[in-house]
């Protein structure tokens, strides 16, 4: 299977996007089918999340949608990663969704956008995973290379 | 009657020379750092390792002090010594000879308390027992043998319960085995009108779609790709899910073969055989390199204090059917794991402190030597002493560099303290230097074996001898292999065994086994031209008959004590 399939869909979902997305989800840049950024915000007035808006970076194996897509929180000078007992402070999310076990082939960029959207709005809790410091420190692997243990997916 | 066990005391490695890393290392580093002029080096140390008074009867730790009923040893009815026998035969089938040692006396020992009945299953009989499994099952319960795989994956191949539990509620069961409850007509692929991949977006006309009974439809293309990608990437087979968010339906085997090329399918079987060896207790797959083979022991988890499960693959490779070890009687599995730990953990730090350390004389500090002078000065408490035979450097006059005086009194007298304080881990070098010695010699043994087989084809071509006559080199060798194994964890065994009226027997019995092995062992050193002499040739086949028979006494003793104790 070549990186034209990935492509193909990838085409389609962009033309849907550049459409149209849901509230609190902007597409910041899609100049190839290897690598997007997007932008999303709560919409509710969680304080933990009320007034702050953050980046997403996408990046697409030839083998997607079949494979799920690499997806991290980035800190830039006015993007923060956001506070989360599933998101470690690289920016590194743990959420069933993104493993190859939760993924399935007919999600989408959008539809992962909107997870982590209800991810942090449904969240209460002021505090990072436990173990991130020793985490963030050690870790080398890929996103897709880590086991996480899903211990909780109502967070 | 008193009955008398054996009993190992774990206890022992906790008080005897366990000497952690830090109370060397740092040493080491400060000797490191001195320079090369000085000749003397003495550091002081915390105390040396306290040494145990080796009470023997821990109870709480005791690993073999339940008594147990005859009843726990192995099931050894009638129809299991036929599978014995079958499997025994496997390793001498290419022996026609019945006059060779090996098979004779393995023949003899049918009935030994070391023997575990066990089977050797090669692929195809591993998949058609699966097949039959499947088969009863669909003809049972009327279902698909799709389905009926798919069931008795989810009960573990226990089909009994599936059975019994499917007679109580199909539904209940096939919902949580990932089945579904409508029957349709048999899955194809399709050519739909109006339908959109959700995978891929494609809408073109024609397109080709499948789906499973849940209906959830995608193109024939998502689908064997999302399908290669689980089989070859992810090494799933069992429980492939449906592609759509959610939807926890098994795609089956039927399904299957409709959408993936054939390299992908055989695949998937091997995968589908792994899940079914792996779920199955009574079986394991034997872990020769290459080695397709399974191979069926009913021994369970719990007697494996008891009885060192020894089983023999089609390929040879003899391994442990508890642990997975290479093969370890008379030690049991448990003892064999703490062995290898031990060693691990402290053979670095041992054979390091007996090569480079001895205990001041006087106060007892490490000491650690890192030059050729042998004038030793304790940082401690400053006494001078000789390296080599400890005693007083005061009585070494003139001679500097050489210690000729081994034998004065001062240094007897501190050798013998020093003997003392090491006693623990001078017991532990003891079993251990004879278990890495026989290591050392089963790795030779192999490549005696390579180099008998080369002696056995130069045989026959300059003696004249048949194939058949110079069998009896063969089994010589295998002999020798198995003995040696059998004798390198003998010492395993003995450094946990507790001094009682058995341990004389064992250590008898291990001194006999090891002397036939070096006895037989020595046969090999012997020109290919001296072995055509039919005297050598009695002779090699009476060592190797003794040593074989001197393993099964060994093991013969050791099982039933272990089975009893
Ligand atoms: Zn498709
Ligand atoms: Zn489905
Ligand atoms: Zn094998
Ligand atoms: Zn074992
Ligand atoms: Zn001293
Ligand atoms: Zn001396």
């Amino acid at each position: 299977m070549t990186a034209q399939f990935a492509a193909k869909r990838l085409g389609k979902e962009l033309q849907k996007i550049n459409n149209s997305l849901p509230p609190g989800i902007e597409l910041v840049s899609a100049d190839n089918f290897e690598e997007w950024l997007l932008d999303i915000r709560v919409l509710d007035n969680n304080p933990l999340y009320r007034g702050h808006t953050y980046r997403l970076k996408f990046k697409f194996a030839s083998s997607y949608p079949i494979e799920p897509p690499e997806v991290v929180f980035v800190k830039l000078a006015d993007r923060l990663i956001p506070i989360h007992p599933h998101i470690y402070s690289n920016g590194i999310i743990c959420l069933d969704l993104l493993s190859s076990q939760g993924w399935s082939p007919v999600q989408n960029v959008e539809s992962v956008c909107m997870s982590l959207q209800s991810m942090l709005t449904g969240n209460t809790k002021d505090e990072r995973p436990p173990g991130d410091e020793e985490f963030v420190r050690a870790n080398r692997l890929r996103p897709k290379d880590i086991d996480f243990f899903y211990h909780d997916n109502n967070v | 009657m008193i009955r008398k066990f054996f009993q190992f005391n774990w206890k022992r490695k906790a008080a005897e020379a366990t000497i952690s890393s830090s109370t060397i290392l740092p040493n080491k580093r400060i000797l490191a750092s001195a320079g090369p002029e000085s000749s003397v080096v003495a550091a002081a140390a915390p105390p040396t390792p306290v040494t145990t008074a080796s009470n023997g009867m821990d109870s709480e730790d005791d690993f073999m002090s339940a008594v147990s009923s005859e009843d726990d040893i192995l099931p050894d009815d009638d129809s299991d010594n036929d599978d014995m026998s079958d499997a025994e035969d496997f390793d001498f089938d290419d022996e026609p000879d019945p006059d060779l040692g090996m098979h004779k006396d393995i023949s003899d020992s049918k009935k030994a308390p070391f023997d575990i009945s066990f089977k050797v299953y090669q692929p195809s009989d591993i998949q058609r027992q699966q097949d039959e499994l499947i088969n009863e099952v669909n003809m049972i319960l009327d279902i698909s043998k799709e389905e009926a795989a798919i069931l008795l994956r989810h009960f573990r191949w226990n089909k009994e319960r599936l059975i019994e539990d499917y007679m109580d509620s199909p539904s209940r069961v096939l919902e949580a085995a990932g089945l579904s409850q409508t029957t349709a007509g048999p899955l194809k692929r399709e050519v739909i009108p109006g339908f959109v991949c959700d995978i891929c977006c494609n809408e073109e006309e024609g397109l080709q779609s499948f789906s499973i009974k849940c209906g959830h439809r995608y193109c024939v293309n998502c689908y064997s790709y999302y399908l290669s990608q689980k089989i070859a990437e992810e090494g799933e087979a069992a429980r492939i899910q449906c592609p759509a968010d959610g939807c926890s339906l098994i795609i089956d085997a039927r399904s299957l073969e409709i959408l993936v090329a054939p390299e992908l399918k055989k695949r998937y079987h091997a995968l589908l055989n792994q899940t079914y060896v792996e779920d199955k207790e009574t079986l394991k797959w034997c872990p020769a390199p290459d080695c397709q083979n399974a191979i069926e022991c009913p021994v369970k988890k719990k007697d494996l204090d008891k009885v060192v499960p020894t089983v023999a693959c089609l390929c040879s490779h003899r391994f442990c059917f508890g642990c997975r070890e290479d093969d370890h009687q008379p030690a049991p599995c448990e003892l064999v794991k703490r062995w290898l730990k031990k060693c691990k953990d402290d053979s670095e730090t041992a054979n390091w402190i007996s090569a480079n350390t001895k205990e001041c004389p006087k106060c007892n500090s490490t000491i650690e030597k890192n030059g050729g002078c042998n004038h030793m000065t304790c940082r401690k408490c400053k006494h001078e002493f000789c390296w080599m035979c400890m005693g007083l450097w005061s009585e070494h006059g003139t001679s500097w560099y050489n210690c000729n005086r081994f034998e004065e009194k001062s240094g007897l007298e501190a050798r013998d303290a020093q003997a003392k304080s090491r006693v623990s881990l001078e017991r532990y070098l003891h079993y251990y230097n004879r278990y890495a010695n026989h290591s050392q010699s089963a790795r030779l043994d192999k490549d005696i074996y390579h180099k008998t087989e080369k002696k056995m084809v130069q045989l026959q071509k300059e003696s004249g001898m048949s194939w058949i006559e110079v069998q009896y080199l063969n089994s010589a060798s295998q002999a020798l292999q198995t003995c040696r194994q059998t004798l390198m964890w003998t010492y395993a065994f003995a450094f946990y065994l507790s001094r009682n009226n058995l341990t004389e027997i064992f250590e008898e019995n291990q001194k006999d086994l090891e002397m036939a092995v070096e006895g037989l062992s020595e046969m090999f050193e012997k020109p290919v031209t001296e072995l055509a002499d039919a005297k050598l040739k009695v002779v090699i086949m009476d060592k190797t008959s003794y040593c074989n028979k001197r393993r099964i006494i060994l093991l013969n003793d050791t099982a039933d004590n272990l089975a009893n104790g």
